[in-house]
């Protein structure tokens, strides 16, 4: 029987792109980049008819959705916030235990009165009532923090699209509330914001991922278990 | 389906043209609101569940703009832009696309015909004057079977402000009614029935003995200054300590009375034939009093001016929990629905009364509005036209 080839996308840069190829080579996998020293592609020694795309964390959530990769190393909060419904078109085969970041609802500091989702659901009336606008929601993460909010019943408010440094929207004013990934806390702090009590919408983590149709497959349960064995 | 063909075009067009026929018959001035509308008035009025689905896009200027999700607020601005006092009477009907993001296989252009009748000094003459002619258009396009479901907000505004309790508690339940789990959760709390749960900031709270909005405003001031906070995020230091106290003030309150809270869920169980169901109002209008008993005589009133305008009210359905998915209607609310073409039930026009809506996008004092949109495309394959 032949198997088709099949395309893992590895994060082309940064940490997490260390902390994967570090996890494939303590497996005994080798991974290889062909052509140009920094090329796009490479191979995989170790596993047969598998090739690599290098691509950014987001381009890896964004192509396993559209499915033109079949498996991937990425953040799940990428994923999570990429597609509405992971599960129904992924399988999360592996999570990988680097990367960790908690994707988090925090609001100023000197907001005394609000502990949770509850409160700012009413600070978002009281607030539209009093200013005539609505509270806005600094965040990259436009897609979780539709869902979460409208999960815990708060529709009072807009969501500002932010592209870097959102921790720093409501000292600048242009945010009153952010949803952002934090590990430590230690940045969110630093600009005088706390996480709400029920406000971690996702703890995520690196995870490999592959298309639904894949899962089970015996060159991906081959690969999970070696990756597994490493940990 | 990518496109309508001409016969398509066509049969949208006809039907379109006939409803706005029938409207401007009643009276109503045919307008053509801007397709492309500034997304600031449909944002800041709607909050994320309606930006999610608009389509928004920036100008060259760097303004964000957006293809109009309804007709309603449109035409709203037209009406801003085109009196001079807000609070003039006027009526308007129009017809067009509008556009909304819908995951799935629903068109994200589709076509409303509708109208809007702002500052009508008789309420319920209105609206039973828009339901009747709403009916009145879609019976005219050949529409036969269909079920009329109505309701009323402020009913239910009146019924808590008829109950004994804290303004602020009528707000939160007011604020819930949307959200029937929330709203469980809110009345247990407030009857004493289940524990108000203890959070990050209840330890400040327990420093409040009373609800006094002073001691907090100073508590607010110590504690800002001992912890070096700024204030930033747009609230000023008056608006944390009012919350602050009403938090303190909620645990020494009298709890919500059972009987109380056994009216509101008596109240939210009222569903049937519409002359029924007012009896069933008037009953407990008469045990609650208050302004209860004048919003109940506005049912009673609609309904009979629902008999003066050639209504039949036989298929109709009353349900006091109705309106509870349309978060702008603030008064009576309805929706003729047709039986869909996988059996569940299909709306094909729904309207009410939303006197919020212009004094929210600039007309500065509250100015009546009731209004209703029909589906027409939907209007139209009920009618066996369509695609």
């Amino acid at each position: 029987m032949t198997t088709s080839c099949l395309t893992i996308a590895l994060p082309s840069k940064g940490r997490l792109m260390e902390q994967a190829e570090g996890l494939f080579e303590r497996a005994g996998y080798k991974i290889e980049r062909a052509g140009a020293a920094r090329g796009y592609r490479g191979i995989v020694t170790g596993i047969k008819d598998m090739e690599v795309a290098f691509l950014s964390s987001s381009e890896i959530a964004q192509a396993l959705k559209d499915g033109t990769i079949d498996l991937g190393v990425t953040g799940e909060d990428l994923l999570r916030e990429k597609i509405g419904d992971v599960d129904s078109i992924l399988d999360i085969t592996m999570r990988l235990g680097f990367g960790p970041a908690d994707v988090v609802v925090a609001v100023p500091e000197c907001w005394l009165d609000v502990a949770t989702m509850s409160d700012l659901d009413e600070v978002s009336v009281a607030y539209y009532a009093t200013h005539a606008r609505r509270l806005r929601v600094a965040t990259k993460y436009v897609g979780l923090t539709r869902r979460f909010f409208a999960s815990m019943g708060v529709t009072g408010y807009r969501i500002v699209e932010s592209l870097g440094a959102t921790e720093g929207a409501p000292a600048a004013g242009t945010a009153e509330v952010i949803v952002d990934i934090t590990t430590t806390g230690s940045t969110l702090k630093a600009n005088q914001l706390k996480i709400l009590d029920d406000g971690v919408i996702l703890k995520s983590e690196a995870v490999l991922a592959c298309s639904k149709a894949l899962a089970g497959q015996p060159r991906i349960v081959d690969l999970r278990d070696r990756l597994e064995s490493v940990l | 389906m990518p496109g309508k063909t001409s016969h398509e075009r066509r049969a949208l067009d006809g039907l379109s043209a006939l409803l706005t026929g029938r409207f401007e018959e009643a009276g109503f001035d045919f307008i053509s609101p801007d397709i492309l509308q500034p997304a600031d008035v449909f944002l800041d009025r709607s909050g994320e569940d309606i930006r999610s689905r608009t389509f928004v896009f920036t100008d060259p200027e760097g303004r964000e703009q957006c293809l109009r999700p309804d007709l309603t607020v449109p035409a709203c601005r037209f009406h801003l832009s085109h009196v001079a006092d807000p609070q003039a009477e006027a009526q308007y009907c129009y017809a067009g696309p509008a556009f909304r993001y819908q995951p799935g296989k629903h068109p994200q252009e589709f076509h409303q015909t509708g109208m809007e009748w702002f500052g009508a000094g008789d309420a319920e003459a209105a609206e039973a004057q828009i339901l009747a002619t709403t009916l009145a258009a879609v019976k005219a396009a050949g529409l036969k079977d269909y079920t009329v479901r109505i309701g009323d907000l402020g009913l239910f505004h009146a019924l808590l402000s008829s109950l004994d309790m804290p303004e602020r508690w009528r707000r939160r339940l007011q604020h819930h009614f949307w959200r029937p789990r929330a709203f469980r959760a809110l009345l247990q709390i407030l009857t004493g029935a289940a524990k108000r749960p203890r959070t990050s900031i209840s330890g400040l709270v327990d420093e409040l003995e009373n609800g006094d909005t002073a001691l907090a405003l100073e508590l607010v001031t110590t504690e800002l200054d001992a912890r070096q906070l700024e204030l930033v995020g747009g609230r000023t230091m008056d608006e944390i300590a009012v919350r602050l106290a009403e938090k303190a003030a909620d645990r020494i309150e009298t709890p919500l009375g059972a009987e109380d809270s056994a009216t509101i869920d008596e109240y939210l169980a009222i569903r049937g034939a519409p002359d029924a169901a007012a009896v069933q109002v008037g009953k407990l209008a008469g045990a609650v009093g208050g302004t209860m008993t004048g919003a109940a005589a506005s049912l009673n009133r609609r309904l009979e001016l629902f008999g003066s305008n050639g209504l039949n009210t036989t298929g109709f359905e009353f349900a006091a929990v109705f309106g509870r998915s349309l978060e702008y209607y603030t008064g009576f609310v309805f929706q003729i629905e047709v039986t869909g073409s996988k059996g569940g039930a299909l709306t094909i026009a729904g309207g009410g009364r939303y006197d919020n809506m212009l004094s929210d996008i600039g007309a500065g004092d509250k100015v009546p509005a009731v209004g209703c949109a029909i589906y027409t495309e939907r209007l139209l394959d009920a009618l066996g036209g369509g695609a």
